[in-house]
């Protein structure tokens, strides 16, 4: 199939009825996903996405590339075992923020261990949306969206913290409702040499009823003389900010500035990539350190059987080191 | 009167030590010169969930036949310290002997803290009960007056020995060499070649000449003062010619054997007792040699690639749920992928199995039981898992359970647990026990040829997947079995959800669909029943006609085999099947040896006697008599051996608890 006829978003489209909410801020990310894969030119045959549980984790469904929606928590340890038995595919990984930062919070601190090649997503709204609105690790203390019986009894997790702290080499955070500038965050985060992580605002419009698409556009705060809205979301680059971390000596003044911007929440919320390392060796790379063939012979596609069933596998080496021959 | 006729090469040695001290590999060495010398040997590892300092030992047996299991009796201790002479001289048999060091006869039982409470009054009264004291020359005098010959070896005086010879400052540098001075020492009294003992210690510390020397030097001395002291022990070591090649491993290297020639190239696990001794050995084997061209590990270039040159990734996961999860992403690429998981773990991967299942992905989950529940004991044996895996997750999941009874099973269930879980489209639990992955034994090299590799039905580009006619996942037009595509694949893109699907992998709840998909996975567990041939599902061993048949699975063959062996060259008619694959459960197969036996004898190394439940729930057929234990220490071949012989008397109770073991 040829790569050009399939450039356009459409054509990453399926069929499956979407059953999300009317206003779902995933339907923005699920746009984004298939724009920045057509714009990629990506075949789609070569792509694996890996979802979890919950809402966002339906989108695979919507995409037509590779779709594995798997168990709540549990994405990221599925996209890693696809990558690790084939590199040559590109894997994005989806969760929510209860998903990713709840149940599978685990994961998500290891996964930034290894720095392996792919871009985690997470679809973040404040709530448990399909079992109808619980309070998620994102949503802050004392907050009551309108199906808590009481304000929000735990602090939220600061998930662009939590990544660099992990060891996440590329952090980024977007914003559902704006399409281009999230389109541009997937595909850097697609490019980049190693584990990126992103985390989207994505307003739900029937359980998050405090940080809606309307807060973040600040629609209850405008302007005295023209009457315009103050949005909360601003971009980082707009400010010049350098996410890059270009020479190794660098690491420490670029994850201390990160972690600055990462405070900033209520009025003032930034998107945009807020760090970028790629002077840290992939996974990939380290197992190549152990296996010289890793990447063009990788697990997924070695040869083990002959032509009439046999094992090719070939032991004698090992079982030379466990025979004691006959004299 | 006349002195008591020799045993040649027919031993059962013991070795102990606090762990961390070196023990393990002193056993290393008796087995290695052993099997050097033409032997067989069988070697039992018992040691506590401890990194220094408890007590472990290992139980050796020496023969100049196959041997698949301990037996109780101990024909020669050797040890350099206390405990485990206090622990194990009265396994001591009467014409043994016993290897101490005599600069430790004052110490006293209570002196030992590691001994437990009930041992230690239980070592009291016998003390008290032979009119001695409490001293280690008190319980060494009571050995004595049984007959046990004592071989006193003043290790401390031949550590300095050692250190002038070698010019070492410190002897603390040298401590581990006791455990040779006692190996040493039992050869010289068994009579058995040292050149064997210096080839063994050659072979495991390799390039390190030194060392070789050290040990060699010192065991020598030991053995030749210990031939001195006791220059008629009853029990000999005796070469023999080594005819065949035999193979000398543990149950965890034949596991990981068997998967490596299946194909396996992935495996994921997360640290565990007693599981992670395969994943060890699989990461210090990763680059493979394929199609017999002896493919040199440093040839590891992109031309050995395109050669097809073969690798394994071994990755260890932050859990279990990680492992189990990661193992199936990996199957879902098309690689051959496990984990390797003990009871605490597999717990954890209940929800990933069924996801496998329901996603009918080829995943092989190799399963080391060890004593439960919880944490348990996880250092001590136990077939307790059997019903676990079994049912293992919410609803209702089918998967394929194999349960391997000796090495040469190991190996090939490795291999069959991959054929099964690709033919079949669903997880495949491989059980393994403690008792098997931490013995080890000689065995013949089996010959494996018939061994073929069968990756079920696949989907490809023959099949003339087009826009109008997509590839289906679960395709439902011809059979249970839908062609299997992998990711990355061209032309065949599926999806996967852990809801129910359609036969695109999309959810679905639609009642009729529910219905046809629950009915195709349960009848590929049908499928697999039919095709499966019966000499993998059970194993039948002893008369054709027996009216007492044992029922059994897992490591208990070897001793049962042992015991058996001797029980009908007495007469017995007694038959032993073997189950080997335990779901789909082979009905016709057990029937036929089962249906006209009227002593009915489950042998199983559990409370609840797991596999007797099955089958009468599979069979109608209920057990006449219980053979159990749940102590944590596997069966011996002797102690079945007494606990057969009653019940084919008729003269023993429904259900005898076997409780030996140390």
């Amino acid at each position: 199939m040829a790569v050009e006829q399939l450039l356009k978003p459409a054509d990453f489209a399926t069929e499956v009825h979407n059953d999300w909410c009317p206003g779902c801020g995933d339907f923005g990310i699920l746009r984004t996903i298939q724009m920045a894969l057509a714009e990629l030119k990506m075949e789609p045959h070569r792509v694996a996405i890996v979802s979890g549980i919950g809402c966002s984790a339906k989108t695979v469904h919507y995409v037509k590339t590779y779709g594995i929606h798997t168990l709540h928590g549990r994405a990221l340890p599925y996209a890693t075992g696809v990558k690790l038995a084939n590199p040559q595919l590109k894997v994005l990984c989806l969760s929510g923020d209860g998903d990713g930062l709840g149940i599978g919070g685990g994961h998500f601190v290891n996964a930034g261990r290894r720095n392996l090649d792919m871009l985690y997503i997470i679809h973040d709204n404040g709530v448990y949306g399909l079992t109808k609105g619980q309070a998620s690790p994102t949503l802050k203390l004392g907050v009551q969206t309108k199906s808590l019986a009481h304000p929000n009894i735990n602090d939220a997790v600061n998930p662009i913290w939590l990544a660099l702290a992990a060891g996440a080499t590329w952090v980024g955070r977007g914003y559902s409702y704006d399409i281009k500038h999230l389109v541009g965050l997937i595909k850097q985060g697609i490019d980049h040499k190693g584990y990126a992580f992103l985390d989207v605002l994505q307003p739900c419009p029937t359980y998050n009823d405090i940080n809606t698409k309307e807060w973040y556009g600040g629609e209850d705060r405008k302007e005295s003389n023209t009457g315009r809205p103050l949005p909360r979301v601003y971009k980082l680059e707009d400010q010049g900010f350098d996410p890059v971390v270009h020479e190794p000596g660098q690491v420490e003044a670029k994850a201390t500035q990160a972690l600055e911007k990462a405070l900033e929440w209520g009025d003032r919320i930034p998107i945009g990539v807020f760090y970028k390392n790629e002077h840290v060796p992939t996974f990939e790379a380290r197992i190549t350190e152990r296996i010289p063939t890793y990447m063009e012979n990788p697990p997924a596609l070695q040869p083990i059987v002959g032509p009439n069933g046999e094992p090719r596998t070939d032991l004698t080496r090992i079982l030379q080191r466990l025979t004691f021959k006959a004299s | 009167m006349s002195p008591p006729t020799r045993l040649v090469n027919d031993l059962s040695w013991m070795i102990g030590g606090p762990q961390g001290s070196g023990v393990d590999s002193s056993a290393n060495v008796f087995a290695r010169a052993c099997a050097a010398g033409g032997l067989h040997i069988y070697g039992k590892r018992e040691f506590y969930s401890n990194i220094m300092g408890e007590h472990s030992y290992f139980a050796l047996r020496a023969h100049s036949k196959l041997v698949r299991s301990h037996i109780d009796a101990v024909n020669l201790l050797a040890t350099f310290e206390a405990e485990t002479l206090f622990r194990h001289a009265r396994e001591v048999t009467d014409d043994g002997a016993i290897v101490y060091d005599p600069a430790l006869g004052k110490t006293r039982l209570s002196d030992i803290p590691t001994i437990e409470k009930r041992l230690s009054a239980d070592l009291k009264t016998y003390l008290i009960s032979r009119g001695v004291g409490e001293t280690l020359d008190d319980m060494l005098a009571a050995s004595k007056q049984r007959g046990v010959a004592l071989v006193p070896i003043p290790f401390k005086d031949l550590l300095d020995q050692i250190a002038d010879e070698f010019q070492i400052d410190q002897l603390s540098k040298i401590s581990r060499v006791v455990n040779m001075l006692a190996v040493g020492a039992s050869f010289g009294i068994l009579g058995f070649d040292f050149e064997m003992m210096r080839f063994a210690l050659e072979d495991v510390f390799r390039a390190k000449a030194k060392v070789v020397n050290m040990n060699a030097s010192g065991a020598q001395k030991a053995y030749e003062l210990a031939r001195s002291l006791v220059p008629d022990f009853r029990y000999r070591l005796e070469r023999i010619p080594r005819t065949e090649s035999r193979l000398f491993l543990t149950g965890s290297q034949a596991t990981a054997l068997g998967k490596l020639l299946g194909g396996m190239r992935f495996q994921t696990y997360y640290p565990i007792t007693p599981a992670s001794d395969e994943s060890e050995f699989l990461e210090e084997n990763e680059i493979l040699d394929i199609d017999g061209h002896g493919l040199h590990p440093e040839a590891t270039d992109a031309a050995f690639a395109k050669q097809g040159g073969g690798s394994m990734l071994v990755v260890q996961t932050e859990d279990e749920i990680a492992a189990v999860t990661m193992a199936t992403g990996a199957a879902l690429t098309g690689a051959r992928s496990a984990t390797a998981t003990s009871g605490p773990g597999f717990s954890l991967m209940m929800e990933g199995i069924g996801w496998a299942s329901i996603n009918e992905v080829p995943l092989v989950v190799t399963l080391y039981q060890r004593a439960g529940p919880s944490t348990g004991m996880p250092t001590r044996h136990e077939q307790g898992d059997l019903r676990f895996a079994l049912h293992a997750g919410h609803g209702e999941s089918p998967r394929i359970l194999i349960a391997s009874g000796d090495f040469e099973e190991c190996i090939r269930d490795g291999l069959l647990c991959f054929n099964y879980a690709e033919r079949y489209q669903m997880p495949v639990i491989h059980l393994v026990d403690k008792a098997l992955a931490n013995s080890y034994a000689t065995t013949t090299v089996p010959d494996l040829s018939d061994l073929r590799i069968d990756r079920g039905a696949l989907a490809t580009p023959d099949n003339g997947y087009s826009k109008d006619n997509p590839y289906k996942r679960f395709d439902l037009s011809n059979g249970p079995v839908s062609p299997r595509a992998v990711l990355g694949q061209e032309g065949t893109i599926f999806w996967n959800t852990g809801d129910e699907h359609d036969e695109m992998g999309h959810i679905t709840e639609d009642p009729a669909l529910r219905n046809v998909m629950m009915e195709k996975r349960f009848a590929k567990l049908d499928l697999a029943a039919k095709e499966i041939p019966s000499d993998v599902k059970v194993a039948y061993f002893g008369p054709k006609d027996a009216s007492a048949v044992i029922v059994s699975w897992g490591s208990t063959k070897g001793p049962l085999l042992d015991a058996l062996e001797q029980l009908w060259s007495e007469g017995a008619k007694v038959g032993y099947l073997h189950v080997r694959l335990l779901n789909p459960f082979p009905v016709p197969e057990v029937m036929q040896y089962l249906a006209k036996a009227k002593r009915r004898i489950a042998v199983e190394m559990n409370f609840g006697a797991q596999l007797a439940g099955i089958v009468r729930e599979k069979t109608g057929v209920e057990m006449t008599h219980y053979i159990l234990k749940y102590n944590g220490r596997p069966m011996s071949n002797t102690e079945l051996y007494d606990a057969i012989r009653p019940v084919l008397k008729g003269k023993s109770p429904q259900r005898t608890v076997l409780t030996r073991g140390s």
